[in-house]
């Protein structure tokens, strides 16, 4: 096996920071440029939105229940039971709805950016494109982009609202609270902060989910099993880098409370 | 589009205007291997310039430096009077409106059928939907493919897929055309139909054309015969003086040009590596 030097390995890694940033600028600046492939953004949409509608539901469902269940055994403990839809609601409007989402959107769609991508790269579609005249950043990443930004931040309301149910049905169910009580105390302990921060998380992890997608896709090599790597970095990168980026939107978001 | 050219002192003597492509010197590396190593020639408008090598000599790169898909690490390449070298992404959009090119596995986009492929150009240009039908029928119909207007790639032999390729390249009726092995791994028979359709571009519509080729009988059919228009076939030129096929022949070996000629010199030359390659 040949040996690679480590400044090999450190200008490698740095020229791709430097591709990947260059993409997710021209993926901004095309958004003001002409011509806007409005129709793909909505199909892409369509794919990226209701598609992953299943997966989102479910998951923030589960969790809002799991939430409820662990929280419960340590509220009991300090006969603040009543507390639980408070806790979940925090937990996930805050916290678990967008990351959550997040993540489950990200393996399913920066993988599928990834191979649909990648795929055209490796069969020279790409090349074709732009030998045809048509710039693929503008027809294959920016409405990428716009799709997955705009309903990443509507799944996640989706998945905060279910994660609530799913608090309640646990605590009505098998802890017994209350109705009022629990949408009481959930209502009542979100703040202005909270709600913000849990709506602009997802834009942020949005544009990461697509452009990390799009740019494992468009820098694929090496045929078949190219396409099947880069799916699979996309899926990881993107996933560690929604969590890198969640630590410091938290901070950023509690410090301007 | 770029500006037109302002050439350095070393390349005033270059003649942009009877030239479709020129290139100046150029060379590119990958890393640590070699593509092209001081590459130069150039390409007549209405001429068919035919390259030949073995696999990784750079012929496909060159087709691509053409449209300004890979750049160059130095010397200059001029196409239609344009310096794409120095040309950006933008302004090279509309540059590749007037050259055309058939990929060597078609790259026709596969989600798309065989109308929205050859349609690709004129919808991003915004046609009027009658228009872009009818010239999308005119395309298909010159390569025969009329009946397949429906189908997805998927649904394509080899053959049809290289013709609905040719078909996309021409729709805006180029005045270049690059073929990427055309006929690479086609059995002889539909390999036979492709240079068909080449050289009835050729000849009906004078198009400058650079052909990659590993088969030297594409190359040798193409200097040898003619599109006759009346009977629908190709017909050898049998040393008819007045039938100019105007196709030329270039040979690369590991990145250099190692002849650039007619049939004729080809086929009389003494060179041992060429005398080799084709024989």
């Amino acid at each position: 096996m040949e040996l690679i030097s480590p400044t090999d390995i450190a200008k490698r890694n740095v020229s791709s920071v430097q591709d990947y940033a260059s993409l997710a600028w021209r993926a901004l600046t095309n958004l003001f440029a002409r011509p806007l492939y409005m129709a793909d953004a909505i199909q892409q949409a369509d794919s990226i939105g209701v598609g992953s509608l299943p997966i989102v539901v479910l998951t923030g469902m589960f969790t809002g229940m799991v939430l409820a269940l662990n929280s419960s055994n340590t509220l009991e403990r300090f006969g603040s039971l009543s507390l639980t839809g408070q806790l979940v609601a925090i937990s996930m409007v805050r916290e678990l709805g967008p990351v959550l989402t997040s993540l489950m959107v990200a393996g399913r769609n920066a993988s599928g950016m990834a191979s649909e991508i990648g795929s055209m790269r490796v069969t020279e579609q790409i090349d074709a494109m732009r030998a045809l005249g048509t710039d693929p950043y503008k027809k294959l990443v920016t409405p990428r982009v716009i799709s997955t930004v705009f309903m990443m931040f509507f799944l996640t309301i989706l998945s905060d609202l279910v994660g609530l149910i799913g608090g309640y049905l646990i605590s009505f169910l098998l802890l017994g609270l209350d109705t009022f009580q629990y949408w009481n105390t959930a209502y009542q302990s979100l703040t202005y902060n909270d709600v913000v921060t849990g709506l602009v998380k997802p834009i942020f992890f949005g544009f990461i989910i697509a452009t990390v997608g799009c740019y494992y896709g468009m820098s694929t090599r090496g045929g078949t099993q190219g396409v099947g790597r880069a799916t699979t970095q996309a899926v990881v990168a993107a996933s560690v880098l929604i969590l890198a980026v969640d630590v410091v939107l938290t901070q950023l978001m509690l410090s301007i409370k | 589009m770029g500006s037109p050219l302002q050439f350095p002192s070393a390349a005033a003597a270059l003649d942009t205007i009877h030239k479709a492509i020129i290139f100046d010197e150029v060379s590119l590396c990958f890393e640590d291997l070699v593509l092209l190593d001081g590459v130069s020639f150039e390409l007549k408008k209405g001429e068919t310039k035919v390259m030949l090598g073995v696999a990784g000599s750079g012929k496909s790169t060159i087709l691509k430096l053409c449209l300004g898909l890979l750049r160059p690490d130095s010397g200059h390449i001029y196409v239609l009077g344009h310096d794409v070298t120095t040309m950006k992404e933008e302004e090279l959009f509309d540059l590749r409106s007037k050259v055309g090119i058939v990929f060597q596995e078609s790259a026709l986009f596969d989600s798309l059928n065989v109308r929205d492929n050859v349609a690709f150009r004129l919808m991003e240009e915004k046609l009027p939907e009658d228009e872009i039908e009818a010239r999308v029928r005119e395309a298909l119909r010159f390569v025969e493919l009329e009946n397949a207007i429906d189908k997805l790639p998927s649904e394509l032999s080899g053959g049809m897929r290289r013709r609905v390729g040719i078909a996309r390249a021409i729709i805006t009726h180029p005045e270049i055309l690059l073929y990427d092995s055309p006929t690479g791994g086609l059995d002889p028979i539909t390999s036979t139909t492709i240079i068909e359709l080449i050289m009835k571009q050729r000849d009906v519509s004078k198009t400058s054309a650079l052909l990659v080729s590993h088969r030297l009988q594409d190359g040798f059919m193409l200097a040898s015969h003619y599109y006759d228009p009346v009977t629908n076939t190709m017909r050898p030129v049998d040393g008819r003086p007045m039938r100019d096929v105007r196709t030329s022949f270039m040979v690369l070996r590991d990145g250099k040009v190692i002849f650039d000629g007619t049939a004729h010199e080809l086929a009389g030359i003494q060179d041992p590596y060429i005398k080799e390659y084709i024989s």
